[in-house]
């Protein structure tokens, strides 16, 4: 029978089928941070219990790190400081493998899974995050787990699942210029909403996504959980493994040479059968932003806020209206135009080298406009240095913008980088929820080169007018 | 885990679609290292205003639903993050079972893993529950997780489903990990059995 991707890695990682068709599922790679851990290593302790497969796990701070050139000399957020304390007690309690936060290869834990080649195609990847999904980019199925499995993960090295369905959404045609990555998924979530993919993986496919370097990959499939699917995949290929080879922990010579031969059976065959089937058509993507506090409020650059009186449903009428007054928008509203107070390049969705390349194209012989505080915040250390070596550090700089050390930063509020009630952002990162940033901030998704375009003129703005 | 075998509690309407795991817990509450003590943060930026003081507005801060056990909401309730805080807070706060039309995927799971019942119906039957809910102090439902049905305050009886082992651990408040440990000799013939170009995370 014709199986999908998501089929064949599901089928090779089954370890025990149960009468109801409970597996036991085999989980190859495991990322652990310090916010989702301490609870689990607590329950492994309590029981008594060891982690099963050190040599399968790796962990690193990133959720709560602050980013300025200070925090070698300690971290002053007590509660911060005490989950990091105790992530590094764990690790050395339980042996596992740990990159600290003075490392040149620390960074946001899907950043260094794929840069390190710990995350390879075929592989079932889980972390106590939902970002996880990025790793999908890769041809692995990954997902994000809450902390009862983190602590399943480290006694079993398996999880206990029922197969999801099959989706798939395929963009078709050439991306036209000043369209990234960030506009396609934004797009797809825009049109098949925060519930679209709920019981589903999604599997990308079509000539769009194939065109895509692994940074672009890794960008749509961070944000399948903002689509409701807890995974998202894209059938690996030779850009996968140009991607792979002579990563540290990639598989060596001969070793290497297996694995692709095995990766190359992966894709979906010909024949292979969807629950869900979403078409795009490339072409017809312009640069996205949102507007709301739900990644699905997301319209073209050119678009304008929704008026809720046009809504005839009462509850959804009443969650526009919720929408519209915390973002500060009134009905109608142009996107273009609007005057943002903070930039922030950054997070598990757009922090790779190729990323800042991008936002840097566009701020190059450009100033930051007055009055906004841009921040870059590059996904890992390496991704720093190597910013630093190819001169996009010195552009981004002599803009005006502030260059940071790695870490999740101003994604999420839970380290000092965070915006002030009424703030209005410009963002590269993954959710516009209230307070998501910072109680009260307002956050605008959209791509690096828009947000660049909005720090230079201070305003939303369509990026094809700069370039 | 707690066994979830039947609950009679008030049930609280929260009509609102799409409540993400942010606004179930803000990420700013997620720097404990426990499990105990989320519930004060629970719905925060609902249930408080920015001075801090309570939102008396907010459903679960009026008298007659502060004892609320049973939570009915809107569709894709808990999207968002994958943080455990969430399923936490409602516990610390005293929710044992949340009815929506729908759930996120890795919310609805770990609220198993905690004690919670989830429970998925039609968007119908669950504006039925809401319009119960919105009774106040009569708002009384009863779930009996074994027989699967839920018991309005007019008596009348609705029948859900529920995945046949996850309602077995929650019957009888099972230990996942113990009950995968039974597997151990599976696991062990299936990692002997992985190619050898598998490469191990050593010497990080």
């Amino acid at each position: 029978m014709a199986r999908t991707l998501f089929d064949k890695i599901w089928d090779a990682h089954v370890v025990d089928r149960m009468a109801d068709g409970t597996c036991v599922l085999y989980i190859d790679r495991h990322l652990v941070h310090e916010v989702t851990s301490p609870q689990a290593f607590e329950g492994l302790r309590l029981a008594g219990r060891k982690l099963r497969r050190t040599d399968a796990t790796i962990a690193v701070v990133d959720h709560n790190i602050p980013t300025d050139a200070d925090r070698a000399q300690g971290i002053n957020e007590p509660e911060s400081k005490l989950q990091i304390e105790t992530l590094e007690a764990n690790v050395a309690a339980f042996g596992v493998p740990y990159i600290p936060v003075n490392d040149a290869r620390q960074g946001i834990v899907h950043v260094i899974g794929p840069e390190q080649g710990i995350s390879l195609p075929g592989m079932t990847i889980v972390c106590g995050d939902s970002h996880t999904s990025t790793h999908g980019a890769m041809g692995a199925l990954a997902f994000g787990i809450g902390t009862s499995e983190v602590e399943h993960v480290m006694a079993t090295q398996t999880l206990l699942q029922k197969p999801a369905k099959n989706m798939l959404v395929r963009v078709d045609g050439q991306l036209p210029a000043g369209c990234t990555a960030k506009d396609i998924i934004l797009a797809i979530i825009g049109k098949i909403g925060t519930a679209g993919g709920n019981g589903h993986v999604i599997e990308y496919a079509g000539e769009a996504i194939a065109a895509l370097d692994m940074a672009g990959r890794m960008t749509v499939c961070n944000m399948s959980i903002e689509a409701g699917a807890r995974a998202g995949l894209i059938a690996p290929d030779e850009t996968t493994f140009a991607y792979i080879k002579g990563r540290p922990f990639a598989p060596k010579g001969a070793d290497f040479d297996a694995a692709v031969a095995y990766w190359k059976t992966l894709p979906s065959d010909a024949g292979a059968v969807y629950d869900k089937v979403v078409v795009l058509d490339a072409a017809g993507i312009v640069p996205q932003v949102s507007w709301g506090t739900s990644p699905e409020a997301v319209l073209p650059i050119s678009g304008a806020v929704p008026d809720p009186a046009a809504e005839p449903d009462e509850a959804k009428r009443a969650q526009l209206q919720q929408m519209l007054t915390y973002m500060g928008l009134a009905p109608g509203q142009k996107l273009a135009g609007l005057p943002v107070d903070v930039v922030f390049i950054g997070s598990c969705t757009n922090s790779r080298i190729e990323d800042l390349r991008a936002a840097a194209a566009v701020a190059a012989g450009r100033r930051v406009a007055p009055g906004v505080r841009a921040l870059v915040v590059p996904g890992s250390g390496l991704v720093k240095a190597q910013a630093e070596r190819e001169g996009i550090a010195d552009i981004l700089i002599a803009a005006g913008f502030e260059w940071r050390e790695a870490g999740c930063s101003m994604c999420l509020g839970m380290n000092p980088d965070k915006l002030t009630p009424g703030q209005r952002c410009a963002s590269t990162s993954n959710r516009n929820f209230e307070g998501r940033q910072g109680p009260g901030g307002r956050t605008h998704l959209l791509s690096p080169a828009m947000a660049a375009a909005a720090a230079v003129t201070g305003t939303l703005v369509d990026v094809r007018e700069l370039v | 885990m707690d066994k979830f075998e039947t609950l009679t509690a008030i049930a609280a309407p929260l009509n609102i679609a799409n409540v993400d795991t942010d606004k179930i817990i803000p990420a700013r509450f997620l720097k404990t290292i426990k499990r105990s003590g989320l519930g004060v943060h629970l719905f925060d930026s609902l249930r408080y205003l920015p001075d801090g003081t309570e939102n008396p507005g907010f459903v679960l801060n009026q008298p007659k639903y502060r004892k609320a056990e049973i939570l009915v909401a809107g569709e894709n309730f808990g999207c968002g993050s994958s943080r455990e805080h969430a399923p936490w807070a409602l516990l610390d706060f005293g929710l044992r079972c949340v009815i929506a039309p729908s759930f996120a995927d890795i919310f609805f799971n770990n609220c198993f893993k905690n004690g919670i019942l989830p429970i998925a119906l039609p968007a119908e039957i669950c504006a039925q529950l809401m319009e119960d809910a919105a009774l106040g102090t009569n708002a009384r439902l009863t779930i009996d997780l074994a027989a699967q049905t839920i018991t309005r305050p007019d008596g009348r009886s609705i029948s859900f489903d529920v995945d046949p082992f996850r309602k077995h651990c929650l019957l009888n408040g099972l230990d996942d990990i113990g009950l995968t440990l039974e597997h151990a000799p599976a696991i062990d013939r299936y990692e002997a059995a992985r190619p050898a170009w598998t490469p191990a995370i050593a010497g990080v």
